[in-house]
């Protein structure tokens, strides 16, 4: 008999999210309320909590970078990265993200997914430089539209990664898939796995890369959206 | 052999400069809140293999309610006006780019050196974690080179980087909460009972029809647990291996590697990937914290509609 009651969990989540509470209270209440309709006493799901919570300290690691990066804008670094941009004959946001794009895929495919990223690249140097791009095409910019500027230089980076990291032989996801279908006698190199990653890399940098076109488009024609 | 444990005593201290600096910000009028979440997480970092699983529990609970009775204050505004950062970037140059670029550079060649070549051997650095050990290196390589060449008062790093870390505040924290409640979900069995309900739809007769069903339920799954891993080992053995490998004699590289990548095309659209969709928006201050999300709406949806193809044309056509 499968038991559907900490399916709820879930929906806490969605409706917590929805209504906008604060979403680390929402996490927390959701594993709770999960943890006791899987029959679990309160006790042990808080130290399944905290056990999760301890074992997944490596995603925070990448925050030591910030003490850096704020020293380096204290000196101008975003104004230079603008600049720099504005120099640059023929720079557009949107051929700027393209660049950018076929970049973190590459890099990614080498297995070295945490050179680029939100903290160490997308603010402090590419987000100033898709908006100098901008702003040298079509001067001072709306509101609205610097914030579409900056989410798409985030969702780049981000597309870029998930859709170049499994070409590298030896990453994680791989590694899991060859585990997931060994355990049911099916046994396939990373290899023979990672190779099927390259058709959904070269769809995503067609498609994210349209799109990216289409911004510089959009920004010509001024238009809002 | 320098592995993770060396770099959480280096984020320790990094999270107690945060509470340090945040301390030290007389503008912000809820400091003493900032000051809580990040000495808490510095006591996380170095003391968390030491207070048991029911004091990280604790902690995290003081963690939330911080966060959730809105404790927390905004950092003071930026420490430079526009001009002076303007004449100080002009007076620098591209220079300043280089202290910025070490961290990727060291990352990139130093993970190349120590992966494929002879140093490999000697084992200075747990392979498990090259890149983020040498990332690490980066940080402390780029923090001297920046004060030897710009000579900034003594605290500034501290300074500039709480006040930095109190614009992004509880966002943060939340990749980390995710990743936990990852394991609530699936020590509550969830795993098994979204496999045994969507097993009870399988349609049978349509190849198609059961690759759709497949893919949108990576997508659908991987929304819901934030990662694509928790979802996959879930759907393969729901549709993957009995139906479409064994009924339909699919291509297992393809249904493999294809189906993990359509479950990409979930993170992309759900908040629950706090560090790739929350965090940034957070990091960017932007006004929505799901401005990320919804740009990479539109590139999530066809993208998935191709993965969708290649695994039905790659996998039982090819």
């Amino acid at each position: 008999m499968i038991d559907y009651w900490p399916l709820l969990g879930i929906a806490l989540v969605v409706i917590g999210f929805a209504l906008r509470f604060n979403p680390l209270l929402v996490v927390a209440v959701a594993g709770i309320v999960t943890g006791l309709l899987g029959h679990m006493p309160f006790l042990k799901v808080l130290a399944i909590l905290g056990h999760g919570f301890n074992e997944n300290r490596y995603v925070s690691i990448i925050w030591i970078i910030l003490p850096v990066i704020g020293l380096l804008e204290r000196y101008g670094l975003q104004e230079r990265a603008r600049a720099l941009i504005a120099s640059i004959r023929g720079a557009t946001t949107g051929r700027l993200l393209i660049v950018y794009l076929g970049l973190r895929q590459i890099i990614s495919a080498f297995g070295l997914t945490s050179v680029f990223g939100p903290a160490q690249t997308v603010r402090p140097l590419l987000a100033p430089m898709a908006l100098a791009a901008a702003e040298k095409e079509h001067g001072e910019l709306d509101e609205e539209t610097v914030e579409r500027i900056k989410a798409m230089s985030a969702a780049t980076d981000t597309v870029g990664l998930f859709f170049g990291e499994d070409i590298f032989l030896a990453v994680a996801s791989i590694l899991l898939i060859q585990a997931a279908l060994a355990g049911f006698g099916i046994q396939l190199t990373p290899f023979q796995l990672s190779v099927w990653a390259i058709p959904s890399a070269i769809c995503a940098f067609l498609i994210h890369g349209a799109r990216l076109l289409l911004l510089d488009r959009r920004l010509r024609a001024g238009t809002k959206t | 052999m320098i592995n993770l444990h060396w770099l959480y005593i280096l984020a320790g201290a990094v999270f107690a400069g945060f509470a340090l600096g945040s301390a030290r910000d007389a503008a912000n009028a809820k400091r003493l809140g900032n000051v809580a979440l990040w000495s808490l997480l510095a006591i996380s970092f170095w003391f968390g293999d030491l207070i048991g699983d029911l004091g990280n529990g604790v902690l995290v609970l003081a963690l939330v309610a911080i966060a959730g009775l809105h404790l927390l204050g905004r950092a003071a505004g930026e420490t430079t006006s526009v001009e002076e950062r303007e004449q100080l970037s002009e007076r620098h140059g591209n220079k300043l780019f280089l202290p910025a670029l070490i961290i990727p550079f060291t990352a990139f060649v130093g993970t190349l050196l120590f992966s494929y070549t002879p140093l490999k051997s000697i084992d200075l650095i747990d392979p498990k974690s090259v890149t983020l050990v040498l990332l690490g290196c980066g940080v402390l390589l780029a923090l001297i080179v920046s004060y030897a060449w710009l000579k900034p008062p003594a605290l500034s790093a501290i300074d500039e980087g709480s006040r930095l870390a109190n614009s992004i505040g509880w966002a943060m924290v939340l990749p980390q909460m995710l990743a936990s409640l990852g394991v609530i979900f699936a020590a509550a069995g969830l795993g098994t009972t979204i496999g045994a309900l969507v097993g009870a739809i399988i349609p049978h007769g349509s190849v198609f029809l059961a690759v759709l069903l497949y893919g949108f339920g990576m997508v659908i799954f991987t929304m819901i647990m934030g990662n694509a891993f928790a979802a996959f080992p879930v759907m393969v053995a729901a549709i993957g291996i009995p139906i479409l490998i064994h009924a339909d004699g699919g291509n297992p590289a393809v249904i493999g590697a294809v189906g993990m990548l359509t479950g990409f095309c979930g993170t992309l659209m759900t908040p629950m990937a706090a560090n790739f969709n929350i965090v940034p928006a957070a990091l960017l201050e932007l006004k929505s914290q799901y401005a990320v999300i919804r740009m990479q709406v539109a590139t999530a949806i066809p993208l998935f509609i191709a993965n969708i193809l290649i695994l039905y044309i790659a996998g039982f056509h090819l």
